[in-house]
């Protein structure tokens, strides 16, 4: 039987007999879809990435946020999400800190951004956040890109694909978080937003890879 | 003198007995809100708009273990021939209520615990039938904000006019028939959500009335299933199954 | 406020039982007391268990809508007393108490049981008002059947005030003249809780049901006929499951209007 690949789908619609993954649900053993969105299948597992919706945070994802608020041990975080996320002090630095000598305001203070690590979710959907990885760390400058968190994997593409070639052909740092996300910067960084906003109107079509490099190459030549 | 509403077998504007009004169901029609729809029966139009999941506001309806989804249907003051005052009514109270509950059992409200999905519909143009186009609507809003459902609610009026039951209930029909009949139905579960009736009847002539209407709402069913697709189906360039490189 | 598990209530029923003990078509005791409120045209008291409605007709001049010119007004309105429930709230009236008067509105008015036409005085000009307002003082679940036979015992109750020669109402003397009324209109209110059919749910019953129908009915002759439904609650019915509850509601509907009688 073929495999469904990128098969648009919508919800309630069925996909096939085997075991439901993201974005499907199982009735006696059928798989329907929950959104409207692209469904893909791996052997009997069918999954849909829905081509809207806001983020729901999950363990283990990589999301940019916002600093809204500073409590007496941790950070209060806008992660682009109707649930906040909650960087306690032991989870953004290994420093000793001295709570009645330092302000938390120095490490991370009102309207910064920060690339953090979703550690855990609870069921009622408090959001743990931490720093500790290599790959987390404050943002400085640049600019900051909103897209439906749905798209992020067609901006990061097959391995990083997408994403690394934009990288390389405008030359800037590109931070993408799981929770719609993006950050630029660079002398290119107009490019490279532009670039992602194309990938997200367009995430539904083929060829999209070929059109972002012409698209990126044609406008870092022109020297826009 | 009152002008026939049903002559030789067809009715006053043209339409036999089981034919419904010509529908028009647009996807993503809004910019700003999370989702957007309109739907269209005959003359009677209403627009849906989706936002959130989000935050509740005020604070005391949020629910600890899942969204609340939260309807407000309103028809515009140029929606009618006499113009209407703006702003909810008693009317629209009670239909913004029988919407909500008619759409409850699509959605997994439990996937997102202490949020609203709040519902707007606005009737631009009333023609009877109204809070139908209105359930339309707001089931295509839902799925084009990308709130996960089980299924999209499809609704549809039938009545009685001039003795003869007839399907999708129009203006003067709805003012001087006998009998108004909406009903909202979940096709996959093969469940009725919402269902009232306006008028006289004998026993086996309601079910058969609902049964016409079921009928129609499988009509608006794929009408609403076309919509989505076509929102992105036009673009999509190869229907075929390819892998994405 | 900790309530009646609806777990609970799903339990007894497997059992087949219902937690005050009655069988799944029974409705509770009714008693209708009429004429109570002095300073109404008309008025009664309706207790269903211990769910307590008081329904009182005031009837007043005034103009009629521009699209029924000779007939008279109708309007229904329902307060939830702060008084009948530690969750009911002074303030404008909500949803609940909305959806309870046009579901009494709506048997009354679609069973066309009053002849509007007679309450014509002047065409365009002069109709007479119906008021019927129903105040909830204890609720105790199935507001919907408790206010429509609280209101319609009161209509048939109502005595219409005298016009003096200003054609206005005479306040200090009881009328004599009935509405004209030909018929009665009943609603009867069904829930489904998982898969069981009951009648007549009390309030804890109430709080745990997946969907509720109520529908109305009138007599014609020999035959009952229905004049309005309603569907409430958060799951949905099957085609099966409403036809069941509309021959329901055609035999508990006679029942019903004997007390009426």
């Amino acid at each position: 039987m073929e495999s469904i690949q990128r098969k648009l789908v919508i919800p309630g619609e069925l996909l096939g007999t085997g075991r439901a993954g993201h974005g499907c649900f199982e009735d006696n053993g059928k798989v329907f879809s929950k959104f409207v969105g692209l469904a893909e299948q791996k052997n009997e597992l069918f999954f849909v990435i829905p081509l809207s919706g806001i983020y729901n945070p999950k363990r283990g994802d990589g999301v940019i946020g916002k600093i809204e608020d500073v409590v007496f041990s941790k950070w209060i975080v806008d992660i682009n999400s109707p649930y906040q996320g909650v960087l306690p002090l032991s989870e953004a630095t290994e420093d000793f800190i001295d709570l009645t000598k330092t302000e938390l305001t120095k490490y991370f203070d009102y309207g910064d951004l920060i690339f953090a690590e979703i550690s855990s979710v609870t069921k009622t959907k408090n959001v743990q956040l931490s720093m500790m990885d290599r790959k987390c760390r404050k943002l400085r400058g640049g600019r900051l890109i909103k897209v439906t968190p749905a798209k992020v994997p067609r901006i990061i593409g097959k391995a990083g694909s997408m994403v690394e070639m934009i990288k390389d052909l405008t030359g800037t740092q590109i931070v993408v978080g799981q929770n719609g996300l993006v950050w630029v910067k660079g002398d290119n960084e107009d490019i490279a937003a532009e670039a992602i906003l194309t990938i997200e109107e367009r995430s539904h079509t083929q060829g999209l890879t070929d059109y972002i490099k012409d698209m990126v190459h044609n406008k870092v030549q022109k020297g826009e | 003198m009152e002008e026939q509403l049903i002559k030789n077998g067809i009715r006053y504007d043209g339409r036999k007995f089981d034919e419904l009004r010509p529908i028009e169901a647009k996807v993503g029609i809004l910019k700003n809100a999370d989702g957007s729809a309109m739907f269209r029966l005959g003359n009677t139009v209403a627009i849906a708009g989706v936002f959130g999941p989000r935050k509740v506001f005020p604070k005391h309806e949020e629910e600890v273990d899942k969204a609340v989804l939260r309807a407000r249907y309103v028809m515009a003051p140029f929606a009618t021939s006499d113009r209407g005052r703006p702003g909810p009514s008693r009317r629209s109270t009670e239909i913004s209520m029988v919407t909500r509950k008619a759409l409850i059992p699509i959605i997994f409200l439990d996937e997102f615990p202490k949020t609203a999905i709040d519902l707007h519909i606005e009737v631009l143009e009333a023609d009877a039938s109204t809070r139908i186009a209105g359930i339309n609507a707001a089931s295509l809003a839902l799925a084009d904000a990308g709130v996960p459902m089980r299924d999209l609610v499809c609704a549809c009026s039938a009545g009685k006019v001039q003795g003869h039951v007839v399907l999708d209930i129009a203006g003067k029909e709805d003012t001087e028939g006998e009998l108004d009949l909406p009903v909202a139905y979940y096709p996959k579960k093969k469940q009725i959500t919402l269902l009232q009736m306006d008028g006289i009847a004998k026993n086996e002539e309601v079910k058969a009335i609902i049964k016409l209407a079921l009928k129609g709402c499988e009509k608006v069913y794929e009408a609403q299933k076309n919509a989505l697709k076509s929102r992105y189906g036009i673009e999509e360039e190869h229907k075929s199954e390819k892998v994405i490189e | 406020m900790i309530e009646i598990d609806a777990e609970l209530i799903k339990n007894i029923l497997r059992k087949n039982r219902r937690i005050d003990n009655r069988a799944f078509d029974t409705y509770r005791d009714v008693s209708i007391e009429k004429g109570i409120i002095t300073s109404a045209e008309g008025s009664a008291r309706v207790k269903l268990g211990d769910t307590e409605v008081v329904a009182g007709i005031k009837m007043d001049i005034g103009e009629p809508y521009p699209d029924s010119p000779d007939e008279g007004v109708i309007i229904v309105g329902a307060e939830l007393v702060p008084l009948a429930s530690p969750e009911f709230e002074a303030g404008p009236p909500r949803e609940e108490a909305i959806e309870i008067a046009r579901v009494v509105d709506r048997a009354i008015r679609e069973s066309k049981v009053i002849d509007l036409k007679k309450l014509c005085i002047t065409p365009n000009e002069k109709v007479w008002m119906l008021f019927v307002d129903i105040d909830i003082l204890n609720d105790d679940g199935n507001l919907f059947d408790a206010s429509g036979i609280a209101a319609m015992a009161a209509l048939l109750n109502t005595r219409m005030p005298e016009l003096d020669e200003n054609q206005k109402p005479v306040r200090d003397k009881k009328g004599t003249e009935p509405l004209p009324i030909d018929g009665i209109a009943i609603s009867t209110t069904f829930a489904k809780i998982d898969n069981t059919i009951i009648t007549d749910p009390n309030l804890a019953e109430m709080k745990s049901l997946d969907a509720r129908l109520t529908v109305g009915t009138l007599k014609k002759g020999d035959e009952t006929l229905l004049c309005s439904m309603q569907k409430g609650g958060n799951v949905g019915f099957s085609m099966e499951e409403i036809e069941k509850i509309i021959d329901m509601a055609i035999e508990k509907g006679e029942e019903l209007r004997e007390m009426l009688k």
